[in-house]
């Protein structure tokens, strides 16, 4: 059902085209294909090369579970109109076929293996990083804001919480499209595209849950622990996701962003935000629409 | 209880009005206290579930601002904070009252109390008193849990917001208020009650079979309530411990699951999943005991695979005990742990799958009628594969990553709990109602309820596996705008099923009001267990001569 135009390790030059492929899919929808979507019945398109494994993995777990249920539907039904009491009116009496028992044991036990494998390969894969990480940082959960400090040379850290609609039109994010209810932040974790980034998650005072649906990431934040999870994203834009795991009463109102950018805007970024963060993101924000007005015309 | 000879001839009806229900020692009057709890229960928990969908049938907070303001007498932003509370207080009271005041009590409380001393032929329960106190000791659970409700818990908020999970530290310092402490109590109440029932139920099972009925020849119900028992006897003490120690940690400064007291909060979730897991399985096996009967009387047939059947449930109870960190997948554990977990989760559905199929092979050559009881069954079959199904997908780690705490977790477990217990729940309601009261439902109405929640709750639940899957996250009162679709068909869906639930009790009023006889047996020859050689509804001691089984 989803575009799998825009997919991995794209060099620079086709991902204008996959943009453009992605707006002529979406007619309408922004360039931005990495938020959720009205009607939507699968996953969110894949930005990084687990969730992409991820996905695999669920589309094939669907070849078994479907047939199964159609099986069991078509054995109903086939009792349903073949044993109704009109058509069969005297019960047999079999209550025992050993074969067909051991069938339908062993039967289930085959299937089960044959998803186990490929399962047990995707649950290492999570697990074994493919190399070191170049970027570290620590997402800090609070009721109800997240906290990012990037691990550099000078220490970065600031708040990220939802974007107030009174906020708006100061950040430049009327937008809604891109900047939409709900998952808007006013400060983005930002991010340089296929760098192998390793999150550190923790909170201060309840359970919150660090996931990002298009990475393939979902680790909850648990005070007096730290966990950690690893993304590489593969595409540039903004991404969007929500705390998972119940909070209190804003739960539903701490979203997180990651902006994906190329490097050379991550490293400018980085040395800006250090001293003025929000002229940093303003900066950024240029830049990025700038390009995607580009890749819109290009259409 | 004196001299056996004056007790001829009568039928031993001891107390006139209120004394009958409330000081009452009989098996089948507590079982229909137990009834008459769990529909009002249900009722209230379905009330709350009705709240949440209107909520959600568009983005934006619209219902529980008025709400919050009508109920705290809330203004303002205090109203608008008040009211997501509110919802959480919902949510969280909706699965705690479906589970421990409506399911259970209907299952175990209900028709195990009703059935199957009768099934075993036993003339009651082995502890009657025992037994009146394990009913009486849930109202006051249940007041307990909703007057938690009206109680302050986190400032500015009502009721217990923190999930029917009460993960700490949100039910701890995250709520200071005396509303966790009362739900924890109610659920410490609800809790002894199913203890001293489930202690009842082995006792009786395993001392007051009728001579010549051997475990092997026990019906599939009484074996599904004796496996439920040792469930509940096993994991409700692990639960007790550990909201004690929950209820230490909030009132008498102990550090259990505070990190900075050198506690840690995922110690509590293990600690609840060890109960939480079994728990799910307590909902349902009673539910496949109650199928069994109705496939095999409505097909005119013996239960297929009757030994594999009995010790399928026996494997399920087990292995159950051993999955519970499946529910954890996302807190951090190591890899091993997440494999062994994966694996042993995966085992449950070779059990599982022989059920099923077993049922179809119970239909497979028989004579099949379909009566209400019936249509319930067949629902259910269907309807538990969709949710069996997706919780073989739920089981491997790797994709729970993307699907855990989303609504497509939702989904699968009310495919099991709401469309599978509740489904086995109402089969078991239509096909002992005669038995019980004496008198026939009119099949119309009970048919039409039938379609009308099959309809509804599917129109629920199945779109909510496409909001998983877009990456919408449970427990939230607000959702991006992306997610307004399949959330408004959800939201119809449970108007659908709440009309249901009046055709349901019109039903159940309509039958009282006709008084059409039953008779001792409306199912014919298939309906072979004992409780169809008796009266209906049985007279108030049965069994005096205790039956003989072949």
């Amino acid at each position: 059902m989803r575009n799998f135009l825009a997919n991995a390790k794209v060099p620079a030059s086709a991902k204008f085209l996959s943009a453009c492929a992605a707006i002529t899919f979406f007619a309408g929808a922004s360039a931005h294909a990495d938020q959720p979507k009205n009607w939507e019945t699968t996953f969110q398109a894949p930005a990084t090369d687990m969730m992409r494994q991820i996905e695999w993995f669920g589309n094939y777990t669907m070849w078994f579970i479907v047939p199964i249920t159609i099986l069991v539907l078509i054995l109903l039904a086939y009792c349903i109109i073949r044993f109704r009491a009109s058509a069969n009116p005297v019960p047999s009496k079999t209550s025992h076929n050993t074969w067909i028992e051991l069938i339908w044991t062993i039967g289930p036990v085959v299937i089960l293996l044959l998803i186990a494998i490929p399962s047990f390969q995707l649950l290492t894969a999570q697990y074994t990083p493919p190399e070191e990480a170049k970027l570290t940082v620590k997402a800090t959960g609070n009721q109800w804001n997240w906290d990012y400090e990037y691990q550099t040379d000078n220490t970065l850290s600031f708040n990220s919480a939802i974007l107030q609609d009174a906020e708006r039109a100061a950040a430049g994010k009327e937008d809604r499209k891109v900047y939409p209810r709900l998952l808007a932040v006013d400060n983005e974790l930002v991010v340089p595209v296929n760098t192998m980034t390793r999150v550190l998650v923790t909170a201060t005072d309840v359970i919150h849950s660090f996931a990002m649906p298009s990475f393939g990431i979902k680790i909850d934040a648990v005070p007096g622990r730290t966990n950690e999870t690893w993304f590489k994203a593969e595409k540039e834009g903004i991404f969007y996701g929500q705390c998972s795991q119940l909070c209190g009463k804003d739960h539903a109102f701490m979203p997180i962003a990651i902006r994906v950018v190329s490097d050379a805007q991550f490293k400018t970024w980085l040395a800006a935000a250090k001293t003025d963060l929000p002229g940093a993101n303003k900066t950024l924000m240029a830049e990025v629409d700038g390009q995607n007005k580009v890749a819109a015309a290009g259409n | 209880m004196a001299d056996a000879a004056a007790h001829d001839g009568h039928d031993h009806k001891p107390y006139h009005g209120w004394v009958r229900w409330v000081y009452s020692t009989n098996h089948k009057d507590i079982g229909t206290l137990y009834l008459i709890f769990a529909i009002m229960a249900g009722i209230i928990g379905g009330a709350l579930s009705v709240a949440i969908r209107m909520e959600l049938q568009e983005p934006g907070i619209q219902i529980f601002s008025g709400l919050a303001q009508m109920v705290y007498g809330m203004n303002g932003d205090a109203a608008i904070d008040g009211g997501k509370s509110m919802y959480n207080a919902f949510a969280t009271a909706h699965a705690l009252i479906m589970i421990f005041f409506m399911v259970m009590p209907a299952l175990i409380g209900g028709f195990a109390n009703w059935m199957v001393p009768i099934m075993i032929g036993a003339p009651d329960m082995a502890f009657p008193r025992m037994n009146n106190i394990s009913f009486w000791l849930l109202p006051p659970a249940f007041i307990l849990l909703l007057t938690s409700m009206f109680m302050p818990s986190a400032p500015g908020a009502y009721g217990v917001g923190g999930g029917w999970t009460l993960y700490p530290p949100l039910s701890t310092s995250g709520q200071p208020g005396p509303a966790m402490d009362l739900a924890i109590l109610s659920i410490h109440i609800a809790g002894a009650s199913s203890i001293l029932g489930a202690i009842n139920f082995i006792t009786t099972i395993f001392n007051m079979r009728a001579p010549g009925m051997t475990l092997h020849k026990m019906p599939l119900f009484a074996w599904s309530v004796l496996i439920t028992a040792f469930l509940l006897l096993l994991s409700l003490p692990v639960l007790a411990g550990g909201i004690t120690m929950l209820l230490t940690d909030r009132n008498f400064g102990t550090t259990f699951f505070a990190p900075d007291g050198g506690g840690d909060p995922i110690l509590f979730q293990h600690l609840f999943w060890f109960f939480g897991h079994p728990e799910v399985y307590i909902l349902i096996l009673p539910g496949f005991g109650i199928i069994s009967h109705v496939i095999s009387t409505f097909s005119r047939k013996p239960v297929f695979g009757y030994l594999g059947m009995a010790y399928a449930m026996v494997a399920i109870g087990a292995v159950g005990f051993i999955v519970w960190a499946h529910h954890m997948y996302t807190t951090g554990l190591s890899l091993d742990t997440q494999r062994y977990f994966v694996f042993a989760t995966m085992v449950i559905a070779v059990p599982t799958g022989v059920k099923i199929f077993s049922w179809i092979a119970t239909m497979w050559g028989g004579s099949i009628s379909f009566k209400t009881p019936m249509l319930w069954a067949l629902g259910f079959i269907f309807l538990f594969t969709i949710g069996g199904v997706t919780g073989v997908q739920l089981a491997n780690a790797g994709l729970d990553r993307s699907l855990h705490d989303t609504y497509f977790v939702i989904a699968h477990f009310h495919y099991v709990l709401s469309l599978g217990a509740v489904f086995a729940i109402f089969a078991g309601w239509y096909y002992w109602f005669p038995k019980m009261t004496g008198y026939m439902y009119s099949p119309v109405i009970a048919n039409t309820h039938f379609w009308v929640t099959f309809v509804g709750v599917n129109l629920i639940f199945f779109p909510q596996h496409f909001l998983g899957l877009a990456g919408m996250p449970r427990r939230t009162i607000d959702y991006p705008d992306a997610f307004a679709g399949w959330n408004y068909v959800s939201s119809i869906g449970s108007y659908i099923s709440a009309v249901g639930v009046l055709i349901f009790l019109y039903g159940v009023f309509e039958a009282f009001q006709k008084k059409r006889i039953a008779g001792a047996n409306p199912w014919g020859e298939g309906a072979t267990t004992l409780e169809w050689q008796l009266p209906s509804p049985p007279p108030f001691h049965q069994w005096e001569q205790l039956p003989k089984i072949k």
